[in-house]
């Protein structure tokens, strides 16, 4: 683990080394980084231990909702992935419970502030940005709050070139782009405030929604109208070892990557091939971490096929048909188990295979953080949702129901606006849509001339390509974004390479025959390094399933309005040049199983409620005497008592509950209470801070 | 269609105890409930204080027996329920609360509890880090103590079920069959049943029931705000009474607030709002935390870096003097009253279930005589408890 001084997408930028403490050791990190980075800087992935089993304890949701991560920061409990590291701050581990310090000296209190304003917008991600600027635009006074320290919400780690129409959702450009194109879109107006860092806590019954402003003041906003754009969280998986440190989601991944800018593992394993697995792959190769593997539970991949592509090209082995077994080590991960599932989805004995991966990203899916907009349901305020908190689906999707739901907010309210929503609400289903599988089509193509090929076969809404031809070449069948791309040849291409370029999936080459039919020049897109290619550099040239040997650069081009992405012209012969889809940098290295693994697990192995340590067993034991009432479950077992409250558990429950033959519709649901995460309570009665640097 | 010897209305801390006790006493007893599953009402709103150090003598009796069965249940029947004796403190800032609070401790004292006034100084001791300023001392009876009434009314529960008393959930009793002014039966929102007595453990809902047979039953339920930290290390034992009035302008007055360290090392904490605020609203209010964080946080200072994790909102189903209504009534015969618990229907439970096994098998004792007449319904409902 270190620091990430180079990446082909981000800007690494100047950052202030200073020094700190962790268990007496004198390690050093970056200002203003989070703790809990700091010490993954310094390989330290073990924060404390569990009070109730000793359990080691580290990062898990990296966004303040858990507290796993607890260390004692110059004696007071803190959560790590939320507290700035400062100079020479003394980090100690939290081993069982801490000690609340003995700060006696009495100290003044105050009152919160309290506010009223017409529209709430509860998280600025790719819904609630579009929505606020929808709202402000129509001269409402709208606050945008958000917990992070930027706009965007996920955007900001999403390094990749998104899908959709370059009109109305910025295709073809990076989500770390879009998040700043919003972002400023949206400061520029004036009667839309924008509290960062700023985390709401709860809605209540009496109309207010509590708000933790730039994470030291609380403030009770009473709004008239309220947008909840609160995203999504990754869903978690039940396995032994499914706690250890360094099994976390790949969200949790991509903070401390693309964010935090660490190099958080070496080797890695993905569970889960849909989108966000299938990107968080890549994402690691940007930064230089090793993927071992990734493993889908059903035949194929769920994500979009060019995002399996591009890892399948890098020499990533994909298991379909395969599960996690368990997560194997210590104190923090060492290993993984797979093995293959048969059609029950039950693993066939005998086909366990085990990797060397010190993390485990687990990319099962993500189910709406929706409790904000539930209770202000149930207590009767005017709110609406849009984005991942509605349904989950890509941000393109998610920027046109923000657009849409403000409209609503807007209807209600009785302004009347120019857009029309029925056109949203259509593009907004077909930006929803799942995926259709692949089609299979055939790419042979003529062998003169100049021309884009497209490795492009499956129907999903994204057409960059079309509208960044300079010479309107480029169309979609019947010119319905969901179709396959396609070179329509009346007119020559001019080789720009924009195509090329623009695409999110880099399926895209320019394949140009003219100077010499037998050695055609094929120009491929590279996102796998920051420095730019020389002429004569040695790269790989594969096809979708092995590597077709190693070739020089004849020549790089980096366009302007593509900066990360580099154009790398390799002359093939035309054999070669058929195959070809892809360049890479290195030759890939496969990791063979290892045959370490042999123990066998029973239910009181696997934890269920990662806060109050509850195994799956001891759940079991209580469903099997009658429980149906999940707030019984609470009674008896704590489970979902936690500092998360029955975010992570919640859904591993129901499956147990289903598991032992129990219907979600007989069980009573958990009763969710405030607040959202924890809060200490001077920040309530605005306790007046002794000295600077608590 | 099967008798019963008695049907308890509400699963909660009053009517489980209650369930056990008769089910031990050979009783068929069935108990019903409107909600999914077991405590699911008011009891789990409750943060677990449990004392004998009351004013009124019948509640200090009953207490002073649920605090025996407390203290030896996992002894007993092998569930820890996160016993803990340590103490209730009431605190006294003026000499006006200092006399009140000596007065009372007499009068407990007559009643032979361990109670005492204690200065400054052992305060400091009890509650180390307390903001000490105006502190006249307080009171302390160190008998008294706490439990997680989740675990606990649990195992009451599954405990009473091996005695045989069953339980029907999900299911709301609409009226109770009189014959003749005689208890016959319950009718509910799935059937009837046939039964020579009922009992009235409906917490919040008890003038409903009450009702149902004609009675008008004094008790209106008031909503209180409570909420839990996340756990430290154990620092103090006591529950903490703070009896001072707060004017706040801003959000809100409130008389009294108290919390404890429990077992766990989690700080439950719970306001009394003023005026009181009367209804079954049991949904969260903005207003309380910046309420009670100012108050707790100026009484122990270092309570600041303690992170909150949660907060809730319940009913104390009050009576015009602040004690409960406890026994059979002369109307109908067969019925029985458990109800106005006033926030104390935990720490009143068990022993209070344990009499009214004496009423239905009549082995009444002379002190449950007393009891039972000092918390009759016909009784006159003047002043109030002192210290509620």
């Amino acid at each position: 683990m270190e620091n990430i001084t180079s990446h082909p997408i981000l800007e690494i930028p100047e950052r202030k080394k200073i020094t700190f403490s962790f268990d007496g050791r004198k390690l050093s990190g970056y200002e203003g980084m989070v703790i809990s980075s700091a010490l993954f800087l310094n390989k330290i992935k073990v924060f404390g231990h569990h009070v109730k089993d000793s359990s080691p304890q580290g990062i898990f949701c990296a966004n303040g909702q858990c507290s796993q991560c607890n260390v004692i920061a110059n004696g007071i409990p803190v959560k790590a992935c939320m507290t700035p590291l400062i100079e020479d701050m003394i980090i100690k581990s939290c081993n069982g419970l801490p000690e609340l310090p003995v700060e006696d000296k009495p100290i003044s209190v105050g009152d919160s502030e309290v506010m009223n304003l017409e529209v709430l917008v509860i998280g600025a991600g790719p819904a609630g940005l579009s929505a606020a600027k929808i709202l402000g635009e129509s001269k409402l006074n709208v606050l945008l709050v958000d917990d992070k320290d930027r706009f965007g919400g996920k955007l900001v780690l999403q390094t990749h070139k998104f899908f959709g129409s370059q009109e109305d959702v910025y295709a073809g450009k990076r989500g770390i782009d879009i998040a700043e194109i919003l972002g400023q879109s949206v400061l520029s107006l004036q009667n839309v405030q924008v509290w960062l860092n700023s985390v709401c806590l709860a809605v209540f019954s009496d109309g207010y929604v509590g708000i933790l402003k730039n994470n030291k003041k609380y403030v009770l906003v009473k709004p008239k109208y309220l947008l909840v754009a609160t995203g999504a969280r990754e869903k978690m998986l039940v396995f032994p070892g499914n706690t250890l440190p360094g099994v976390y989601g790949a969200g949790a991944f991509q903070t401390l990557v693309n964010r935090d800018l660490i190099r958080a593992a070496e080797k890695t394993f993905i569970v889960g091939g849909g989108n966000v697995g299938l990107i968080a792959g890549y994402h690691a190769i940007q930064a230089g971490i090793e993927v071992v593997g990734l493993i889908e539970a059903m035949p194929q991949c769920g994500g979009y096929k060019v995002h399996e592509d591009k890892l399948r090209r890098l020499g990533v082995p994909i298991f379909t048909n395969h599960t996690i077994i368990s997560a194997n080590g210590d104190n923090q991960v060492e290993s993984i188990t797979i093995a293959q599932i048969d059609e029950k989805f039950k693993a066939i004995s005998g086909t366990e295979k085990t990797f060397i991966c010190d993390t485990i990203l687990i990319a099962v899916g993500l189910n709406p953080v929706n409790e904000f907009y539930q209770k202000a349901m149930e207590y009767g305020l005017k709110v609406w949702v849009a984005g991942d908190a509605q349904e989950i689906a890509e941000a393109s999707a998610a920027i046109f129901t923000g657009k849409i739901e403000a409209l609503k907010i807007l209807k209600e309210i009785g302004i009347k606006t120019e857009v029309d929503l029925k056109k949203l609400q259509k593009y907004s289903e077909i930006m929803k849509a799942k995926p259709p599988p692949p089609v299979d089509i055939d790419f042979s193509h003529k062998e003169e001339g100049i021309f884009p090929v497209f490795y492009c076969n499956q129907e999903i809404p994204c057409n960059p390509c079309t509208t960044v031809c300079p010479n309107e070449q480029i169309e979609t069948i019947d010119d319905l974004i969901t179709q396959l791309p396609y070179f329509k040849d009346d007119q020559e291409c001019i080789g720009c390479g924009k195509c090329v370029a623009v695409c999110p999936g880099l399926a895209v080459l320019l394949k140009d025959y003219r100077k010499d039919k037998n050695n055609p020049f094929i120009t491929f897109p590279l996102e796998l390094t920051a420095n730019k290619l020389e002429k004569d550099h040695k790269i790989i040239v594969v096809s979708n399933d092995q590597e077709l040997g190693e070739f020089k650069v004849y020549r790089t081009r980096i366009l302007k309005e593509f900066p990360k992405t580099q154009l790398i012209t390799v002359k093939l012969p035309s054999e070669i040049a058929k195959q070809a889809v892809a360049i890479k940098l290195v030759e890939s290295t496969y990791s063979e199983p290892t045959e370490i693994y042999e123990k066998d697990f029973t239910d009181d192995d696997i934890i269920v409620c990662r806060c109050e340590r509850v195994s799956v067993g001891e759940i079991r034991k209580w469903i099997r005497s009658g429980v149906k009432d999940f707030n019984e479950l609470k009674a008896l077992t704590k489970v979902g008592m936690g500092a998360c409250g029955g975010k992570t558990c919640t859904p591993l429950i129901n499956r147990v509950f289903q598991e032992e033959g129990i219907s979600i519709d007989d069980i009573t649901p958990g009763t969710k209470r405030p607040l959202f995460i924890e809060v200490p309570m001077g920040i309530f009665a605005l306790a007046r801070e002794k000295k600077e640097g608590k | 269609m099967v008798e019963y010897d008695v049907i308890i209305i509400g699963a909660g801390s009053v009517g489980v105890p209650t369930a056990l006790a008769t089910a031990r006493d050979g009783l068929k007893t069935l108990v019903i409930d409107s909600l999914p599953s077991v405590a699911q009402a008011d009891n789990k709103h409750a943060i677990g204080g449990i004392r004998s150090t009351h004013s009124h003598i019948g509640k200090s009796l009953l207490c002073q027996r649920s605090i025996e069965i407390f203290s030896s249940w996992e002894e007993k029947y092998g569930d820890d329920i996160w016993w803990i004796q340590g103490g209730y403190t009431f605190l006294a800032f003026s000499e006006e609360d200092e006399k009140l609070l000596k007065d009372t401790v007499k009068l407990q004292k007559s009643y032979g509890l361990n109670i005492d006034f204690v200065d400054a100084e052992k305060i400091k001791e009890l509650v180390p880090g307390i903001n000490d300023e105006g502190l006249m001392g307080g009171t302390y009876s160190p008998k008294d103590g706490n439990a997680s009434p989740l675990l606990a009314l649990h195992s009451i529960y599954r405990n009473s079920k091996e005695l045989e008393a069953e339980y029907r959930f999900n299911e709301k009793v609409t009226d109770i069959l009189t014959k003749k002014d005689n208890v016959i039966g319950i009718k509910t929102t799935k059937g009837k049943y046939k039964t020579k007595y009922v009992i009235n453990a409906a917490g919040a809902h008890a003038k409903e029931i009450g009702s149902t047979v004609g009675l008008d039953i004094p008790v209106i339920p008031d909503s209180h705000e409570a909420g839990i930290t996340e756990p430290v290390k154990n620092f103090f034992s006591t529950m903490i009474v703070d009896i001072r009035p707060c004017i706040d302008e801003k959000f809100g007055d409130s008389k009294n607030y108290y919390f404890y360290q429990n077992k766990e090392g989690k700080i439950l904490f719970c306001l009394t709002p003023n005026p009181n605020i009367l209804g079954i609203d049991r949904r969260e209010t903005g207003l309380f935390l910046p309420q009670i964080s100012k108050r707790m946080i100026n009484l122990l200072p270092r309570l600041r870096n303690i992170k909150i994790r949660r907060i809730w909102r319940g009913l104390y189903p009050m009576t015009p003097d602040g004690n409960p209504i406890v026994g059979k009534v002369h109307e109908v015969k067969g019925y029985i009253n458990a109800v106005g618990m006033c926030g104390q229907g935990f720490m009143l439970g068990p022993g209070l279930g344990e009499l009214l096994g004496r009423l239905l098998i009549e082995k009444t004792t002379s002190q449950d005589h007393e009891i039972l007449n000092s918390l009759s319904h016909k009784r006159e409902f003047y002043g109030e408890e002192v210290l509620k």
